[in-house]
């Protein structure tokens, strides 16, 4: 039944601070087993609608009609504490869907890319991307096959020293887990020079 | 209200539960702001508020909202802006987008505590 299944699911009443982590990768590449593993509902899917960068939508018209784009994404949770819930969300890499980055995702506290090693090119763009937002990642190789080590997939992505690069498997929990834990060591180092200097 | 030219699609549905307004006041919800509801659904309310304060009986983020009700996250932000407004909800906003220097040590520390631990 719908309802009990989203009433079982329900927050606890303290929750009250929601924290963000994204998953970015291509199609395919598993970020929606990797959200599945570790959150404690069935991942959900929704949309956005992609509104001009910046202006919003002005002209109704471009609601209404064809002329507008939606980005799909996924997304699961994790309740951390009485107050404290953790949203992962699964998103594609593609081009537009970089339009709606700052309409959901600003405020994350930090990304994951998700690699498939048969396509690493799909990987380049999200990086630059997430370099570009000033946003902090590590790297995760879901391993489907043997494929190259992780110094060869560094070197191909041109990645440097200081980003954790790690193998995972997307469709186990512990594996998905130690790749959420290593972001969030990596955190701890990249947002520490910040709040200890400001030069 | 403008009459419209009558489209030669059925009337879309996105257009008809915001009443034709494009845009919420961004600053006011979070893709993952916590709504909780402060009363209960009055009769004659649009079926879409009705859903929503069902939904936030405990706290429920704007992206599930969106999920249950099948509808864009920024078109959820217009419905809720309503609901605000009117007092029927209050929302818990994110405490990362308080904090100008990115999260805290303590926090992140909280965070991966946790993690550790599920």
């Amino acid at each position: 039944m719908p309802s009990r299944t989203s009433e079982r699911a329900a927050l606890r009443a303290t929750a009250a601070d929601a924290l963000k982590i994204v998953i970015v990768g291509g199609l395919g590449v598993g970020k929606t087993t990797m959200v599945g593993a570790v959150s404690e509902i069935r991942p959900l899917s929704t949309e956005e609608v992609m509104t001009e960068a910046g202006a919003g939508i002005d002209d109704t018209r471009r609601v209404r009609g064809k002329t507008t784009t939606t980005v799909a994404f996924d997304f699961g949770r994790i309740t951390l504490t009485e107050s404290k819930v953790l949203y992962l969300f699964g998103a594609p890499g593609q081009q537009r869907f970089w339009y709606v980055w700052d309409q959901l995702f600003s405020g994350s506290l930090g990304a994951v890319v998700l690699v498939d090693t048969r396509r690493l090119q799909d990987s380049w763009y999200s990086i630059d991307r997430l370099e570009h937002h000033r946003m902090p990642f590590v790297v995760a190789v879901n391993r489907f096959t043997e494929g190259p080590g992780v110094d060869a997939v560094r070197d191909a992505l041109s990645l440097p020293d200081t980003v954790p690069l790690v193998d995972c498997d997307a469709r186990l929990r512990h594996s998905s887990k130690d790749v959420l834990v290593t972001l969030l060591r990596h955190l701890t180092t990249w947002y520490a020079p910040a709040q200890e200097t400001t030069s | 209200m403008r009459q419209r030219p009558v489209d030669d699609e059925a009337p879309d549905r996105l257009y008809m539960v915001t009443g034709g307004r494009t845009r919420a006041d961004e600053s006011a919800f979070d893709s993952v702001s916590l709504i909780v509801s402060e009363c209960e659904p009055a009769p004659g309310m649009q079926s879409e508020h009705v859903k929503i304060l069902r939904l936030t009986r405990r706290p429920t983020a704007v992206v599930e909202l969106s999920a249950q009700l099948r509808l864009p996250v920024s078109v959820v932000k217009i419905l809720l802006c309503d609901l605000l407004d009117t007092g029927r909800i209050t929302v818990r906003h994110p405490s990362a987008l308080r904090s100008a220097g990115g999260p805290s040590p303590e926090l992140l520390k909280e965070v991966l505590v946790a993690l550790q631990n599920i």
